[in-house]
């Protein structure tokens, strides 16, 4: 059939379809999961997150405007730059790229919702009360004062015995968690739910961004996982990983760390570039030019950024010849950047450029951030860095490329997209006021810091003497600090005189641009999901938005009569099934608070309310869980155009089953990260580790093990045939899954106690706590393994599991093979290292 | 600058005497040469990306920006040709930082401290030859092993007009070679956040011909002198007291070799007396400051591991001040 279809629309399809996403009514907003709501108010609190850590930064340039200055005292200082730092990269910065792209991922893909909206609603919540929560600590004298990359010893039990690193554990759990669930979220989102037709290479750059933001996700926070996770051990319980006299090594955590720290700039800045890679084409009024250019930069800096951590510590003493790799990294990592400046500027050229607040705000960034990348260069070359590193001078660097590369980014984008989202759009007037105020405020503030810092004003110093030279460029920095703040504050404003949030009725698409996100919309995203043929649909389609608001394309309508969208294959688009999504709950709410609530007693160390807490999200979660996956419930259904889609899909098409694999990266990750802890500590202090007689287990023992594992991963296979054979699962499934994970738990539990049983503790050493730690993280597989089984089982108890309807026990079977894999790969580094390396 | 003698110190300029952009060595000239090179380089390519973006929006050929070519050429091409040379300008600076003539090197070990600085002169044999603190000396004209290492957290020695940082890490050492060919004294500052008072962790290294260096390390070498007045008298009593009042006193840290003080949590003070400064570089060495920060190091420096020493009389802690500022 010919699209648009020029039928008449039945009647009552709009209003099926308005009703099946009806925002709920009175206090139960808050059980909204739609990814208008969740991603108004994730932006809302990240941006709240900003101001407050903008006020600490006013803090501290007061504090820094003259010298022997005694208005905050070190101790008070010290916990405000520390949380100043921490707030803006995990609670302002990650959040507000990963909110905005909840806010406008489907809207650009003219999908109706991200693929697990009760997923992004928990991320959003949990992330709210522990940030608040987190923030608060200040107020107590109990907020964290090692810095935002908190180095042990200073941060671990014996020169930090109280709360406050804690603190800063617990705010940086809710983030890995948040981090890690949008990660799930939009690598699922961008590959499995563009609209028909939006094939890889017609996909807009913003998509692209997310999708290596995602990926970089995926390989970056394990490494923040597993570092927090080892130095949470030595607080609490001594295990001396970073512990010298005990064979650990505290420039462990700072491996870890910049693995994850070096990567997180750019899981920040990469979201940025794709929102100019938006905004500056609408500007111009003309498309991107070097689209595939601009793509192969943004894959290329996702790959580079992760070879370059090292660059964080080319002062700690290391050998010449990898400080010389680093350095040729570091500056390779200009390339793939420089590519997209000039992509941005031929675009420029190529169009007519309309000086709006949005365009100030992308030339501002061109400015500052040309300038921060040119200074990151300079440091990249190690003698350089050897006298810049830990001064202002990489002050000045890592603002002129986070606030020049993000912030500046964040404001066009807020001047930009509201219009799509509000009954009015910002002021032109104060927009201008504000862009001016930021950014001479900006360059007054932090262009000194560069003369400060080679003038040798180190980092993180709550004051200084006079006569150092160091007074004038102090002040100014001061001044400037003082100027931003009167920007944001009119931008505030700006805002409170004109957002008019409104899923309808917005404003609309006053800019003209082409993309798919200026579609007119309801909570339910555009009417009807357009077919598309180019990279500004908008531009090229005549009569685009008009035959999507008339319902002319795919899915017009709800036909299951509740949330849906439309699934399309990853390279080409095509539709695959209609996705059923789960609305509005309670569930996911409370299991989000009750998920804070648990991490945050488990840090005042109150363990039993911590473990009622924890009871509660784990119902909470199972409850949300069990009305999905509801089957093959109807027969396929129409998209309109003819086409009939099933409702339901499960394999590797399945939007679970990638879920799924994300997942498995995720974790394969950071258990590839305490194999790294692992090794390295061995080379570190090779003493520590056993010879080969003196192993903790026997041969007997680890080969008890082995079969353990080995006889699940046959019993796990033969309860796949089971219920693939019948229709009804028979008892047969069930008790071959519990046996299936009672041998896993066997595996583990044998192995464990052979350990144990030799007489090592974790506390004995650096050797036997990385060993526990490896033992630990199976046992926490294992144990999820035990839920998801149990969930599992008595789904096909309920009659809710059979051969067609069977997308838990895929994703069960998934997560327990990875469980075994690792097991596997545990035993062979625990046994097999020590006895044959 | 360079040619006040270690005496006149106190009256030079402050505000060169830690900076990068004041190099006094070999090796911070080599870097500081980098730095501008740098510099210059990034302001040239700035204003160039910066006219090329104005020529972008307002031009009058500027539909020729607009091509592909330009992007490979500006993206691509020019970084690989500028980043090329400059990564091996910054191998080759680095190459002739390391590379350094060792022979007959002076070993000096420095442990960093919560918030000081621990500095001992070794012997051929690794023994301790002399021991001070927040105050390094070193002949001119010859290559000096500064061993770096930290007894509690992480610590980073940096003076920046002689050479780039180097951390100091419980449990590794770090060796720093540094030669300083003229004379003169710099200040260096704890460069690695390393708690409440990270930013009063200074010290000063001062440079003296050999002949000087030698007298001054023979110096620090001996013991304590005895003090003879009876004022000293009653201060060196009240240092090796048990009895001051407080959980600690002062020789429960401190060590003044010559006397019962054998305490190791603090400074060595045989010769604290010849010292410029005082509390790592937080202020200037008397008898005046020395009675202030034993009555009052915590208000003066909140959070050191040097309690307040409040309780002795005004004459007591004239007495014990006194005594300290004799031991030269």
């Amino acid at each position: 059939m010919e699209l648009p279809n020029t039928l008449p629309r039945p009647d009552d399809e709009l209003v099926t379809l308005e009703r099946a996403w009806q925002f709920p009514s009175g206090i139960r907003f808050l059980t909204e999961v739609n990814n208008i709501f969740v991603g108004l108010v994730y932006v809302g609190a990240a941006f709240l997150f900003f101001l407050l850590a903008g006020i600490l930064a006013l803090l501290m340039r007061t504090q820094l405007a003259v010298p022997d200055n005694t208005l905050l005292g070190p101790e008070t200082y010290n916990q405000v730059f520390t949380m100043h730092g921490t707030i803006m990269m995990f609670l302002f910065a990650i959040p507000a790229v990963e909110g905005i792209s909840v806010l406008l991922l489907p809207n650009i893909q003219a999908a109706r919702d991200l693929p697990f909206p009760r997923l992004s609603a928990f991320a959003f919540w949990a992330y709210l009360v522990g940030g608040l929560v987190f923030f608060c600590s200040l107020f107590f004298e109990l907020a964290p004062r090692g810095g935002w990359f908190m180095y042990p010893p200073l941060t671990s039990f014996e020169y930090d015995p109280g709360d406050n690193a804690d603190f800063w554990l617990l705010g940086i759990g809710f983030i890995e968690i948040s981090a890690i669930a949008g990660a799930v979220e939009i690598v699922v989102g961008v590959l499995l739910t563009r609209a028909p037709g939006m094939s890889l290479d017609k996909m807009p750059v913003y998509c692209w961004a997310m999708l290596v933001f995602a990926l970089m996700v995926i390989f970056a926070f394990p490494a923040m996982i597993a570092g927090t996770a080892l130095l949470e051990l030595e607080r609490s319980f001594h295990w001396p990983f970073f512990v010298a006299d005990k064979g650990g090594d505290p420039v462990l955590w700072q491996h870890l760390f910049w693995f994850f720290g070096h990567p997180d700039v750019y899981i920040i800045f990469l979201p940025a570039a794709g929102m100019v890679s938006m905004i500056l084409p609408a500007m111009a009024r003309t498309p991107l030019v070097g689209y595939r250019l601009v793509v192969a930069a943004l894959i290329g800096t996702g790959f580079l950024s992760f070879g370059l951590w090292v660059h964080h510590m080319y002062a700690t003493g290391m050998p010449q010849l990898s400080l010389s790799y680093f350095n040729a990294a570091s500056m390779a990592v200009s390339v793939p950047t420089g590519i997209q400046i000039f992509a941005w500027i031929a675009t420029i050229a190529a169009g007519r450029l309309q000086f709006k607040v949005p365009t100030l705000f992308i030339l501002g960034f061109l400015f500052v951030f040309v300038l921060g990348g040119l200074t990151g260069v300079m440091l990249a070359a190690v003698p350089f860095d050897w006298q810049a590193h830990d001064t202002y001078f990489v002050v000045a660097h890592l603002h002129y490329v986070v606030f020049g590369g993000m912030v500046f980014p964040l404001f066009a984008a807020f001047y930009y997209w509201i219009p799509s989202l509000s009954r009015r759009a910002l002021s032109e007037r104060l927009g201008r006021w504000v862009f001016g105020l930021i950014f001479v405020g900006f360059n007054v503030s932090f262009f000194p810091m560069h003369i400060t810092g080679l003038l040798g004003m180190p980092r993180r110093i709550y004051t200084y003497p006079a006569g150092m030279g160091w007074d004038l460029p102090n002040l100014l920095s001061t001044v400037g600090a003082f100027l931003i703040a009167a920007g944001v504050g009119l931008f505030l404003v700006d805002l409170i005189r004109n957002l008019r949030p409104a899923t309808t009725r917005s404003i609309g698409n006053i800019w003209d641009a082409g993309t798919l996100e200026w579609l007119p919309n309801g909570n339910y995203a555009s009417r009807s999901i357009p077919f598309v043929t180019s990279l500004e649909p908008l531009w090229d389609q005549p009569n685009l938005a008009e035959d999507v608001a008339a319902g002319a394309y795919f899915l017009p309508g709800a036909p299951t009569g509740y949330r849906e969208t439309l699934i399309t294959s990853p390279i080409h688009a095509r539709p695959l099934y209609v996705l059923q999504m789960p609305g509005p709950s309670w569930a996911a709410l409370i299991a989000a608070i009750a998920t804070a609530a648990f991490f945050l007693l488990l840090t005042i160390k109150w363990l039993i309310p911590a473990l009622f807490a924890g009871g509660v999200a784990l119902i909470m979660v199972i409850r949300w869980l069990w009305t999905t996956d509801p089957g093959p419930s109807q027969p396929p259904v129409p998209i309109g155009c003819g086409i009939m889609l099933p409702v339901y899909m499960t394999g590797p098409m399945s939007h679970s089953w990638w879920a799924m694999i994300v997942l498995g990266l995720v974790s394969a990750t950071m258990f590839a990260c305490y194999v790294f802890s692992y090794f390295y500590l061995w080379t570190v202090s090779p003493g520590m580790w056993p010879a080969e007689a003196s192993t903790p287990a026997s041969d007997a023992e680890v080969l008890r093990s082995l079969l353990c594992l080995l006889g699940s991963a046959a019993l796990l296979h033969y309860a796949q045939h089971a219920l693939a054979s019948r229709r009804q699962p028979p008892p047969r499934l069930c008790l071959a899954l519990s046996l299936a994970v009672a041998l896993l738990v066997g595996a583990f539990v044998s192995d464990l106690s052979s350990h144990w049983e030799s007489g090592l503790r974790p506390t004995d050493s650096a050797y036997a706590a990385i060993v526990y730690v490896l033992l630990a993280n199976q046992g926490f597989f294992v144990a999820v393994v035990l839920v998801m089984a149990c969930y599992t089982i008595a789904r096909s108890v309920a009659g809710l599991l059979n051969h067609e309807r069977r997308a838990t026990f895929d994703n069960t079977r998934l997560f327990w093979l990875y469980t075994m894999l690792q097991g596997l790969l545990t035993l062979a580094i625990l046994h097999g290292a020590p006895r044959f390396l | 600058m360079t040619r006040h003698s270690p005496q006149s110190w106190l009256d030079a300029p402050t505000d060169r005497i830690q900076s990068v952009l004041h190099p006094q060595t070999p090796v911070a000239q080599l870097i500081a040469d980098l730095g501008w090179v740098m510099s210059v380089g990034a302001v040239v390519i700035f204003v160039g990306v910066m006219v090329l973006a104005a020529y972008a929006v307002a031009g009058r050929y500027r539909e020729r920006v607009a091509r592909l070519r330009f992007i490979v050429g500006g993206g691509i091409a020019l970084p690989l040709l500028v980043l090329s040379g400059l990564l091996t300008y910054s191998l080759v600076t680095a190459s002739r930082i390391v590379e350094v003539d060792d022979t007959g090197a002076v070993q000096v070990h420095v442990i960093g401290h919560q918030f000081w600085w621990e500095v001992h002169y070794l012997k051929p044999d690794g023994t301790i030859d002399a021991a001070t603190a927040n105050e390094v000396h070193v002949p001119t004209g010859q290559v000096v092993h500064l061993q770096l290492t930290a007894q509690d957290v992480i610590h980073s020695f940096w003076i920046p007009n002689l050479a780039g940082k180097l951390d100091m890490i419980p449990g590794r050492t770090n060796m720093l070679r540094l030669r300083v060919d003229q004379p003169g004294t710099w200040r260096g500052q704890c460069a690695e956040y390393c708690g409440a008072q990270h930013a009063r962790m200074a010290f000063h290294l001062t440079a003296q011909p050999p002949a000087d260096f030698a007298n001054w390390l023979a110096a620090q070498r001996r013991l304590a002198a005895l003090p003879k007045e009876p004022f000293l008298q009653r201060g060196e009593h009240l240092f090796l007291s048990a009895d001051c009042g407080q959980q600690e006193c002062c020789a429960d840290c401190h060590t003044i070799r010559g006397t019962s003080a054998r305490g190791e949590h603090g400074p060595d003070l045989t010769h604290v007396g010849s010292r410029h400064w005082i509390a790592a570089g937080t202020l200037p060495n008397n008898a005046g400051t020395l009675a202030g920060w034993i009555a009052s190091s915590q208000h003066l420096k909140t959070g050191s591991h040097m309690p307040s020493f409040d309780r002795y009389s005004g004459e007591d802690l004239r007495a014990l001040a006194g005594y300290l500022a004799s031991l030269e």
